[in-house]
């Protein structure tokens, strides 16, 4: 005999323009139940925790809440079901105390009664175990204490689902001891959980079940009883090939880069990147694997010049780059890829024209005594264009009227388009529909071929095994391993991303 | 319950940016009939006296044209500083800035000629006015200050700098109120048309509107600006050096606020005095927002501001409408022009649930 589930979500899907976010995807939520919704960036965890909680309209599938079909058309409609969502930033007001955040928006009345609500905020810190002081300033706490506000603020509002969206990524470590004990304690007494994470570890400690997404599909159901994290991983990155690529055989020549020993802390002041030495040679593909946020990011960020490490050197040809400048770094000539080509790479508002100059506006022809040259800037983009077949409506249009794809070969053009030595690409292919990936793999493989030197920065376990003539894996900042392909096996670079040396 | 949600739209075509402002003009001057309507004024004779108070002959053509010269430099400056989103709020007080420096060596160097006293007072000007802007800016690229609260509380630093100054050196020799002495007579603008006040800061405003298009749309600077507005973290990827970019802007920004005080000072009233702007650095937001940020926008913006500020005067008269019809016509002006902005990029979805 089953129980019924108090949330059911039936072939759920969820489109942005063309784009799939969510492909028929099914969940259950059991009372006092903590289930992982496990995947990579872009897997499609948050677009459907956002149809759960009612920021987004599902486009097929239903919902159901405790048995009955639910549709939510705000937030609002969530929370009166007894949902609740904790973002991985807090919506707290930091000049307000404890008690007066739990209140805002349910005081009911034209009057507050603060002394009813602080008998209530205390009977609830009582009986779930979770301690603070009401009449603290919010500024003042600490950021585990402010998540446990976050979670007295739903308490507070009657929720019996919490949805926690990577909810330790911004805790240190005996924070999230703390939360996991929290939450713990909130399932013995009925209340039913959603974590979201990409952190395998944190998946298998907390967890009863956990639901793997990607690509927006469910790929597998798992008892974590009943699992491993290297299985895990592997279904998490995937498994089959999609695509078949004519590899040229690997016979590299002279390095062109060689970093080595560099170490970086990230913005919270963590280590991200410890001591992590690479070569990359004429010719080859180097394949950077690791589960997301194992110190890529910061990897690439330091290669592009936009963190400067605070150990390390990095060598083209020989030669020492300084740290920390991309216009330093853009002068070598390395053609840069960033991970995030919205935020980073593109000027959305501008026109394709603009954005293939970004790298050249301050040299010949395309600018002369601080002035542009249109005529050249023109020729240029159109070459970059063709070059690349950027579908487009032409130089002069916005960049934000094409599709992902085509925001890629941008990219790829104007970081391509002068037969770069040293090529870096981070996630080049996330948030890629089939047809472009191939483009970019492609791309990849003829810089190769070129003679040029790839680092190849990837979450996606297929990509890495498809481009790379040698894969090194990074766990935690360092890294765990370094094998070439024919000798690459797929359990064991699992078990390397997970942190198991072998 | 009907719900309204606010949609992104497809890009509409590159005309529709020109017809805008004509439309956001056309659809104030019907908005602003109500209050006209109000106060009890005939609305064909109020709006004909409007517009026949500022350009109906050739001395209120001229006075237009003498009241557009602060707002276009003011809506000039807040206008490029905005593009690459340093946030100056302080062309009131970068304005006060020109004009004391343009009194002050006014008044210090009477031997001079005019050939060289004018452009002097000009290039002070627009460097105490830079550099009162560049000041917000470093604290914005050092330290993250926010540009938004900095260059508006400079504003009244400055206000009160200027005031010291006017009970203190400056002060005009047995005056009791805060006037300075008047300045050189070879620090006058030129007058360029006869029996008016058409002075050389005129056809100079008018130049500038199109020296900041040219920078704008021609240069690798204006490229860098846009691009550092637009997304500075690209701007960054890119090699731009973003804190260069937002101190080189408000250098500039600034400096052209602080040829509006030149020109009050040496054009208008020959002397400084604490009434020396009606607010011309706060309605430069308003001109730069209606002119969409673009420097010809501006400068039609202003002239427009211009319009209805030497209008009102003659409307008020001729109509029995009160003065301050024409801030009301101002702010539904940007009211509008605002509205018609956001519809550009958007579109309102009514639903019923």
């Amino acid at each position: 005999m089953e129980k019924q589930p108090v949330i059911e979500m039936r072939e759920v899907t969820k489109r942005f323009l063309d784009v799939i976010a969510n492909n028929k995807v099914n969940l259950k939520l059991y009372p006092g139940e903590i289930v992982s919704l496990l995947g990579e960036n872009g897997a499609g965890k948050t677009t459907l925790m956002n149809v759960l909680f009612g920021y987004y309209q599902l486009d097929g599938g239903e919902l159901l809440i405790r048995g009955k079909k639910a549709v939510f058309t705000s937030p609002g409609d969530a929370i009166a079901s007894g949902i609740a969502m904790i973002h991985q930033h807090f919506t707290l007001v930091p000049s307000q105390t404890v008690l007066e955040n739990v209140m805002i928006g349910v005081e009911g009345a034209f009057f507050l009664n603060k002394a009813q609500a602080k008998k209530k905020l205390l009977a609830i810190e009582d009986q779930f175990g979770l301690q603070l002081d009401p009449d603290a300033y919010v500024w003042t706490l600490a950021i585990g204490e402010k998540q446990k506000l976050e979670i007295l603020k739903s308490l507070y509002r009657e929720a019996e689902i919490l949805i926690m969206d990577e909810p330790t990524a911004v805790l240190a470590p005996t924070e999230t001891i703390e939360l996991f004990k929290t939450l713990k304690t909130l399932v013995s007494k009925g209340k039913s959980v959603i974590f979201i994470s990409h952190h395998l570890q944190e998946v298998m400690e907390i967890s009863d079940r956990v639901i793997v997404l990607r690509n927006g599909e469910n790929v597998a159901e798992r008892k974590v009883s009943k699992t491993t994290i290297p299985e895990l991983a592997s279904l998490m990155v995937g498994r089959e090939l999609l695509e078949r690529l004519e590899r040229g055989s690997s016979n590299p020549g002279k390095p062109v880069m060689e970093v080595s020993g560099l170490r970086v802390k990230n913005n919270r002041g963590i280590v991200a990147v410890d001591g992590v030495s690479l070569q990359v040679r004429e010719g080859e593909v180097v394949g950077v694997a690791g589960v997301s946020g194992n110190g890529q990011t910061e990897l690439s960020e330091i290669l592009f010049g936009q963190r400067f490490p605070e150990e390390g050197t990095i060598q083209i040809y020989g030669k020492s780059i300084p740290g920390g400048s991309p216009a330093k770094i853009i002068k070598t000539g390395m053609a840069r890829i960033p991970e995030d080509r919205i935020a980073t790479g593109l000027f959305m508002d501008l026109s394709v024209k603009e954005n293939m100059i970004l790298e050249k506006h301050t040299s010949e022809p395309i600018s002369r005594n601080g002035l542009l040259n249109k005529k050249e800037i023109e020729e240029f983009a159109l070459h970059c264009v063709k070059d690349f077949q950027v579908k487009t409506d032409g130089i002069e249009a916005p960049v934000k009227s094409l599709s992902g794809g085509n925001l890629q070969k941008v990219i790829l053009a104007r970081e391509l388009v002068g037969n770069p030595k040293v090529v870096v690409a981070c996630q080049p292919t996330r948030g890629l529909d089939v047809g472009a990936m191939e483009y970019v793999h492609q791309a990849m493989l003829n810089e190769k071929d070129r003679g040029a030197g790839v680092l190849l920065i990837s979450d996606d376990l297929d990509e890495i095994f498809l481009l790379s003539d040698r894969i090194v894996v990074m766990y935690e900042g360092k890294i765990m391993g370094e094998t070439d392909i024919e000798h690459a096996n797929r359990d064991t670079i699992g078990l390397w991303m997970s942190g198991v040396a072998s | 319950m009907i719900h309204m949600s606010i949609i992104k739209r497809k890009p509409l075509p590159g005309w529709v940016r020109v017809v805008i402002p004509v439309a956001a003009v056309v659809v104030t001057l019907i908005l602003a009939a109500i209050p006209i309507l109000f106060a009890g004024g005939n609305l064909g004779k109020a709006y004909y006296a409007l517009f026949y108070g500022a350009l109906g002959n050739r001395f209120n053509l001229l006075e237009t044209f003498v009241k557009s010269s602060p707002l276009i430099l003011t809506g000039l400056a807040v206008a490029f500083a905005f593009r690459a989103r340093f946030w100056n709020i302080g062309a009131e007080g970068q304005l006060f800035a020109g004009a004391i420096m343009a009194t002050v060596v006014g008044v210090a160097f009477p031997g001079l000629p005019a050939y060289i006293l004018v452009p002097f007072v000009m290039v002070s000007g627009f460097l105490a006015g830079g550099l009162w802007a560049a000041l917000p800016a470093f604290l914005k690229t050092k330290w993250k200050v926010d540009d938004v609260v900095t260059t508006l509380l400079l504003n009244y630093v400055m206000l009160h700098i200027m005031g010291s100054l006017l009970f203190g050196p400056l002060q005009a020799p047995g005056s009791s109120w805060p006037i300075s002495v008047g300045i050189a007579k070879a620090a006058h603008y030129p007058v360029l048309i006869a029996r008016s006040r058409f002075h050389l800061g005129i056809p100079l405003a008018f130049a500038l509107v199109f020296v900041i298009w040219f920078i704008n749309s021609k240069t690798v600077f204006g490229y860098q600006a846009k691009g550092v507005g637009i997304n500075i973290r690209a701007a960054a990827f890119g090699g731009i050096n973003t804190n260069m970019v937002i101190l080189k802007t408000a250098l500039i920004s600034g400096g052209l606020a602080g040829l509006a005080g030149v020109g009050e000072v040496c054009a208008i009233q020959f002397h400084l005095l604490m009434d020396i702007s009606p607010g011309y650095g706060y309605t430069g937001i308003v001109i730069a927002m209606l002119g969409n940020l673009h420097p010809i926008g501006v400068g039609l913006a202003a002239f427009f501001f211009s319009i209805i500020n030497v209008g009102a005067q003659t409307m008020s008269r001729m109509a029995g409408v009160p003065v301050y019809i024409s801030g009301v016509i101002e702010g539904v002006a940007l009211m509008v022009m605002l509205i018609f902005l956001l519809l550009l990029e958007y579109k309102i979805r009514w639903k019923r649930s």
